[in-house]
């Protein structure tokens, strides 16, 4: 059916993997970020703090490889972007345990998160987050084996070479085991998805013409250039 | 043309109706099965799946929602999807869970900033959807959550794909939703706040749609808590009857 998709392309190629084209963010998962709103969870509209995992789609549209230019709209000052640790999915997990939930993940990449900033986290439009090449992955995929632990990961992200956020995968809430097993308990996860474990708060400022590279200790670097409205 | 995607005697086959009470289907190596007899798909390979919340008038009202000025859209992913005559579980012990029958517009050709009035060329054509909410999870961050609406199975889309050659109109279709035979909700697509051309050129504004994404046009009132055992159909004129039964947690092992 994508014959016909024209000069548009899904990277879904990231090798050695095929990702299948879903991709799952988590919200709030980061310890700075859920401190950030601070008592503003009690309050209207939301109420409570979040009990089941905080989770968004970032369709396949927004699916961009390293190197790729992330466009700012007309009238967007700057872009946030959160980077993360994407998790990419070997088997089908449905309801798996904190203890195996590693055994069905093939690989790490890395995932910037673009998005339009928004203050509300109640029911925002998809329009901040689903614009096309809002979501960068890579550069590849790195074989599980290859890191020792997850839960331990540095991520560094750099504007225009100068470090502008370090944040650590041990600072979430529900570290990937975890997390895995609570969204598993409600969906499936099929092989080639990812689930992107969650950013640091403050989230990465980016305006047109900069450009931001994230590094993951043993995942590599992803470098992606931010340009104003294409002309 | 009516399209479906089945499964029978070990491979997976297009279909499409081999006469009119739809009771048997062609495959298209020109076997004749009936309906009965085979395991039905969602009629097309679903891309990005992108679903409307209180898009019909009398379903805000119901849900006590303030107007909009911008369509409430939410997306969901590809584990959610569900072919004709399946199950959907209901989990022990939640209080509502509904139904909700909703008009696909599936997406034919890319569609980049495509103006209303030439947005109904992208589409491929239209199929019956049954998105399905259990209430019970409902919170109130990034609403509504994946886990009221983005369960296993809780978005059911067929049994066919109509051409939309063949739907003159598909502002002016009626729908009902059946519980055990009993009408329990009723509609009319003319009653959508925001209409299939403005939602191509809204949704195409931010993002390209691709072929094989499918834009579920929200509900109208009329939904009601299910009950494992029920047999749910959603009909919308013209496009057929699209049958899912709930299923209680032992019925999946748990």
């Amino acid at each position: 059916m994508l014959a016909d998709a024209g000069l548009f392309s899904i990277p879904c190629d990231v090798p050695p993997y095929q990702l299948s084209g879903a991709v799952y963010g988590t919200l709030l998962n980061h310890r700075s970020a859920l401190q950030m709103l601070g008592d503003a969870v009690n309050q209207p509209p939301y109420g409570a703090a979040p009990s089941a995992p905080v989770l968004y789609i970032k369709p396949r549209n927004t699916l961009a490889r390293t190197g790729d230019v992330v466009r700012i709209p007309a009238g967007t000052p700057e872009l946030e972007v959160g980077a993360c640790l994407g998790l990419v999915l070997g088997r089908a997990a449905c309801r798996v345990s904190a203890a195996r939930a590693m055994d069905y993940v093939a690989g790490y990449l890395i995932v910037a998160d673009v998005s339009i900033p928004h203050a509300s986290y109640h029911r925002p439009s998809i329009r901040y987050k689903a614009r096309d090449g809002y979501c960068p992955l890579g550069p590849a995929v790195t074989a599980r084996a290859a890191i020792a632990n997850p839960d331990a990961l540095t991520i560094r992200a750099y504007v225009d070479g100068t470090l502008g956020q370090t944040s650590s995968t041990a600072d979430l809430i529900r570290p990937a085991a975890r997390l895995l097993a609570d969204v598993t308990e409600f969906m499936t996860l099929a092989p080639g998805d990812v689930l992107a474990v969650g950013a640091a708060a403050p989230p990465l400022r980016i305006h047109p013409g900069q450009s931001l590279r994230i590094e993951i200790d043993g995942l590599g670097s992803l470098c992606n250039p931010f340009l104003g409205a294409a002309a | 043309m009516m399209h479906a995607r089945v499964a029978f005697a070990g491979a997976i086959h297009d279909a499409t109706p081999a006469d009119a009470s739809l009771t048997e289907v062609m495959l298209a190596d020109g076997r004749r099965v009936a309906a009965a007899q085979l395991v039905w798909l969602p009629p097309f390979n679903a891309g990005t799946v992108i679903a409307l919340g209180l898009n019909y008038a009398d379903h805000a009202r119901e849900l006590a929602s303030k107007a909009q000025d911008e369509p409430l859209v939410f997306l969901k992913g590809p584990g959610a999807l569900l072919g004709h005559l399946g199950a959907t579980r209901r989990p022990e012990g939640v209080k509502f869970m509904h139904y909700e029958c909703e008009l696909a517009v599936v997406i034919g050709r890319v569609a980049r900033q495509v103006e209303r009035s030439r947005a109904l060329q992208h589409v491929a054509g239209y199929c019956i959807a049954n998105d399905y909410a259990v209430r019970d999870y409902l919170e109130n961050w990034y609403r509504p959550n994946l886990r009221v609406k983005n369960r296993d199975g809780g978005t059911v889309l067929g049994p066919w794909l109509v051409d939309a050659a063949d739907v003159a109109d598909p502002a002016c279709l009626g729908l009902r939703t059946f519980v055990n035979g009993k009408l329990t909700q009723q509609g009319n697509t003319r009653n959508m706040i925001f209409d299939i051309p403005y939602l191509i050129e809204y949704l195409s504004s931010f993002m390209t749609l691709l072929p094989g994404d499918v834009i579920l046009t929200g509900t109208p009132e009329g939904v009601v808590n299910v009950m494992p055992g029920d047999v749910v159909a959603c009909e919308i004129d013209g496009l057929g009857r699209l049958i899912n039964t709930i299923a209680a947690d032992h019925e999946f092992g748990r």
